[in-house]
């Protein structure tokens, strides 16, 4: 785990343990301002609040889904830069299952379908043959 | 026949794909330009929420206030978040203004000096009837705030009616007070 | 004197002459191969040439325009300034929208020159058809800079000097980064146009997947190099020591290298066996498409990333229609036409044709979860308002088991034999790398306590020791004479070392990601003459100076860096500020010895009231951090090997055919 939006010293918990603790869960908010970037790795002032906020709620003795379930509460499902998993979401977390389901149900109808054509497309050969042959 | 009829519209699938990505694709971008499509908007969950636990200092000369001063008022507050620093407050003020003769507004000076607040008080008037001041930002993320400014309207009791993360505009004031009658 | 003859009105000319003569492209070889004229169809080839001579024209009145400081173009004017130092001069050039579009386009037309110039072999219509797709895809991106987003306006009055460029940009690394990343997107236009081209003859046969595979080869290589350039250039440039953030650009670029990916292995088999063709015409289309796409959403505001492009609604409509002719074009034909192509070859499950089925069905569900991870926040608001964010921790949980289970089939696919696989000589081929991967895999796990990195450690090792195990079987090491081996060494096609070489870039960009994982940092605020411990280095913060840069001040620190006692090197991180944009650039400093990064940042500094001043310095210790990069560029090189292989080189199963027949 990196922290790399912090930019001073003091920023950190002097308990390893809960500092740990603290950038784990930063990595999974994301900074409300900048795109795709969560409040470890961002420079910007509302993600150093933020960062201050989740080690002030560890010091504090809030559990891990005590701290996520504060910040969902003050700035929405927005803030998980992993969506909770709902009826909305439901297709993208369904999607690796889905897609795979697809492709391997595709592969096998028509690799099965080929040897049949194969089959047939030998047997008109044949047909054909037999003609030739009955023509002589 | 039939069957290569069949087998096109199987093999149409990635083209109805394709194009009702293009469809959405489209309804964004006219989105984009109507202004009711915004990628970077943060919809915060405040909306029929009573307002969180707080207390401001004031800023001189206006004495601060709290959550239970501020649940107590018997008609409708906006509560406004500004800085002097932040340039769309500026372009917002003409219209805070305006709007002061409709509804009392309450100001928050975010992350600002005092000196500096009324300075910018002095140069683009004054449209709130009280002032408090967070430093340190600390009570901007108890409301959930992303950035300045943002207004919340607060009904008697002190629910949360509506929430604007942007400099107002005439057009939202109008929602605004279509929801204050 | 060069200024007077390549001015920026030269430039809009012959941009608008380029995009004639790609519209000619397009019109005259279709009519040609429509009616049967050979003559026409023969005009492809010259109308090509002719378009990407007038676009090298445009595109040198731009780079004269900007090395000249030529103020009085906006694009110049906005993006440049007399104090910028040459090189950025020249790079800034594709460093915005309108520059970079021009890149595009010109990359196009060269890609057009360079598919005209080798295929001669090539039937007359297919390969007027072909260089005609290229024309009209070319036509339509000079359209759309000529329309929306011309490079070459000017200003009036013209101002003595230019607004600069960010600072972020001012870069050697963007100097190469840009170009080659597009080259890959635009590389991907040749078997797309191959693609339709086939539909549009009706046929595809392995002659067909013989003339596809070198441009998917030479596209996916560059777009390999250009991602892990960019990965790079984020690295030292950003100076978060992050590599890779899921932004919707990187996915952007990840995307056509997954169907990329997917469409190297597909054509294979169709020009082998003769059989996944339909799906590969599908695969070249998507791929380019997905290329296109993405310049779409960066560009068109949709998408937000930390890559700022000035995003316009305006351009996005454009681009989008551009996007639904050549791509909803596409698409369309493959509808029409794709049910009437059928395929001969069969095989097994168990073969390799059945391994890059699954390898195709692997890729092609990771790119499903990224394409639908980037899209799900705008689709999701657009449908009902809500906003949400997807990210690293999303796409890691969704895509690591499936890339691992990818890295165990990769491993297996290329020693199963073609058509119809042996089980048993499989599994004695693998069985000692196998043995070696799981002992691997335990050992990784003693050290890490982690189930997922464990697991990437000990299936790169697989994958390394299966490339290593297929080796030893084709040159039948220890089963014959060493001299005997040596001469199957060199016997052995440039193809399985490309593949090999391939592979086992992909196994060293995954241990390089799994070290990385397993860095060690340290936040220090630390006066002068401050010694540091962090991963058995002694970081010596020695000085710090202050000195004048090309258009910046910088700010320097001194850091020794000793093992017990031994200095180990210098390193000199620094800020750069740059008055004009009144804007701070970290210059990280790294020291590397290809198997661990040492990586320093330089942190602002407060004004400390005490007697001796404060610095703030971000230390890092990359275990493997080389690797990423490197195995990207390893891949690449597997690319750029299959290129030489005489198999492509000599003529093509048609023409030796003709050969025979005469």
């Amino acid at each position: 785990m990196l922290a790399f939006g912090i930019d001073s010293p003091d920023e950190m918990l002097k308990n390893t343990q809960q500092e740990q603790r603290a950038q784990h869960l930063g990595s999974q908010l994301r900074c409300l301002v900048c795109q795709n970037e969560s409040i470890e790795d961002s420079s910007a002032d509302l993600a150093k609040d933020l960062r201050k906020v989740v080690r002030q709620r560890i010091v504090a003795g809030d559990t891990d889904s005590q701290v996520m379930e504060w910040m969902v509460d003050h700035y929405g499902n927005f803030i998980r830069l992993k969506p909770p998993f709902t009826f909305t979401t439901a297709l993208l977390w369904f999607m690796p299952v889905l897609a795979l389901g697809i492709g391997c149900i595709i592969a096998f109808v028509t690799l099965r379908k080929r040897k049949h054509i194969e089959a047939e497309a030998l047997s008109k050969e044949e047909q054909k043959r037999l003609s030739e042959l009955m023509k002589e | 026949m039939q069957d290569i009829t069949r087998r096109r519209l199987l093999w149409s699938i990635p083209f109805a794909t394709a194009a009702v990505a293009g469809g959405g694709f489209l309804a964004m971008l006219s989105g984009l330009r109507k202004g009711n499509f915004d990628p970077r908007e943060i919809n915060i969950p405040v909306i029929n929420k009573p307002i969180p636990p707080f207390s401001l200092i004031g800023q001189p000369p206006s004495a601060g206030f709290n959550q239970q001063e501020l649940q107590r008022q018997t008609k409708p507050i906006l509560i406004n978040f500004f800085a002097s620093w932040c340039i769309p407050c500026l372009t917002e003020m003409g219209v805070l203004q305006q709007l002061s003769s409709h509804i009392d507004i309450w100001g928050i000076a975010y992350k600002d000096k005092p000196d500096a607040v009324s300075g910018f008080l002095e140069r683009n008037g004054n449209p709130y009837q009280k002032i408090g001041q967070d430093p340190e930002g600390n009570i901007g993320i108890e409301w959930g705030l992303s950035g300045v400014p943002e207004s919340f309207l607060i009904m008697p009791g002190g629910i949360i009616k509506w929430h604007y993360p942007k400099p107002l505009s005439v057009a939202s004031t109008q929602i605004l007070l279509s929801l204050l009658q | 004197m060069i200024s007077k003859i390549l001015s920026p009105e030269f430039g809009h000319f012959t941009l608008a002459l380029a995009c004639c003569l790609a519209g000619a492209q397009f019109i005259v070889p279709l009519m040609g191969a429509k009616v049967k004229n050979n003559r026409l169809m023969a005009l492809a080839s010259p109308l090509a040439w002719g378009q990407f001579m007038a676009l090298t024209l445009a595109f040198a009145c731009l780079i004269t325009a900007a090395v000249t400081d030529d103020f009085s173009v906006l694009n110049i004017l906005q993006n440049s300034a007399a104090d910028k130092p040459l090189l950025y001069k020249i790079t800034g050039v594709w460093g915005n929208h309108e520059g970079s579009i021009l890149l595009w386009a010109f990359i196009l037309a060269l890609f057009g020159a360079i598919v005209s110039a080798y295929s001669h072999h090539l039937p007359l219509s297919l390969r007027a058809k072909v260089i005609a797709i290229m024309g009209g895809s070319a036509a339509g991106f000079e359209l759309f800079c000529l329309t929306t987003s011309n490079p070459f306006l000017r200003v009036w009055p013209a101002p003595l000097d230019g607004q600069g460029m960010n600072p972020l940009l001012q870069d050697p690394g963007l100097a190469f980064h840009p170009p080659i990343l597009y080259m890959g997107y635009v590389g991907f236009a040749v078997p797309f146009a191959f693609a339709v081209a086939a539909l549009l003859e009706g046929k595809v046969d392995a002659a067909w997947g013989r003339w596809v595979r070198p441009w998917t080869v030479l596209a996916w290589a560059l777009l390999t190099c250009g991602i892990a350039l960019g990965s790079w250039w984020s690295y030292y440039v950003l100076g978060w020591g992050g590599y890779w953030f899921w932004d919707p650009v990187e996915n952007a670029s990840l995307l056509p290298w997954l169907t990329g990916t997917a469409l190297l292995h597909s054509a294979l088999v169709v020009e082998k066996r003769e059989a996944l063709k339909i799906w590969t015409i599908l695969l070249a289309i998507g791929t380019f498409s997905l290329s296109l796409s993405g310049t779409f959403l960066v560009r068109s505001g949709i998408l937000n990333s930390v890559h700022a492009f000035a995003s316009d609604p305006a351009r996005g409509v454009f681009i989008l229609l551009l996007l639904a002719a050549i791509s909803g074009g596409a698409l369309l034909l493959f509808a029409w036409r794709a049910p009437n192509l059928t395929s001969t070859g069969i095989f097994t499950f168990f073969s390799r044709e059945g391994s890059i089925v699954l390898n195709n069905i692997l890729l092609c569900t990771m790119a499903a979860v990224v394409l639908t991870g980037t899209l799900y926040p705008p689709f999701v608001q657009l449908i009902n308002g809500q906003t949400l964010s997807v990210g690293k921790p999303f796409f890691d949980n969704a895509l690591i088991p499936i890339a691992l289970f990818l890295f165990l089939v990769m491993a297996i696919g290329p020693v199963i034999a073609f058509k119809k696989g042996n089980i048993q000589q499989t599994f004695k081929t693998l069985s000692i790398a196998a043995g070696l991967s799981i002992i691997c895999t335990i050992i990784a796990f003693i050290y890490l306590h982690q189930i997922f990195p464990s697991l990437a450690t000990g299936l790169s090792i697989w994958v390394i020791l299966s490339a290593c195990s297929d080796f030893i079987r084709h040159i039948a090491f220890f089963k014959t004479s060493l001299g005997n081996s040596v001469k199957r060494m060199i016997g052995l096609p440039r193809a399985f070392y490309a593949s090999y070489l391939a592979h086992i870039g992909v196994a060293i960009t995954i241990l390089g990601i799994v070290g990385m994982a397993a860095s060690q940092q340290k936040i220090v605020e630390v006066p002068i003459n401050t010694t540091i411990h962090l991963a058995g280095y002694d970081w010596t913060l020695t000085n710090i100076e202050d000195r004048q840069g090309a258009n910046f001040i910088a700010t320097e620190a001194v850091i020794k860096i000793s093992k017990n006692g031994k200095v180990v090197t210098w390193m000199f991180p620094a800020r750069h500020y740059f008055d004009r944009q009144k804007q701070v650039v970290t210059d990280v400093a790294i020291h590397t010895n290809f198997i661990s990064d040492l990586y320093a940042v330089l942190g602002d500094s407060k004004n400390s009231t005490q007697s001796t001043p404060l610095f703030v310095l971000r230390l890092h210790y990359n275990p493997l951090a080389p690797w990423i990069w490197m195995g990207g560029f390893i891949m690449a090189i597997g690319g750029f090997i299959t290129l030489t292989d005489r198999r492509f080189r000599i003529g093509t199963p048609a023409q030796r055919k003709k050969v025979k027949e005469a």
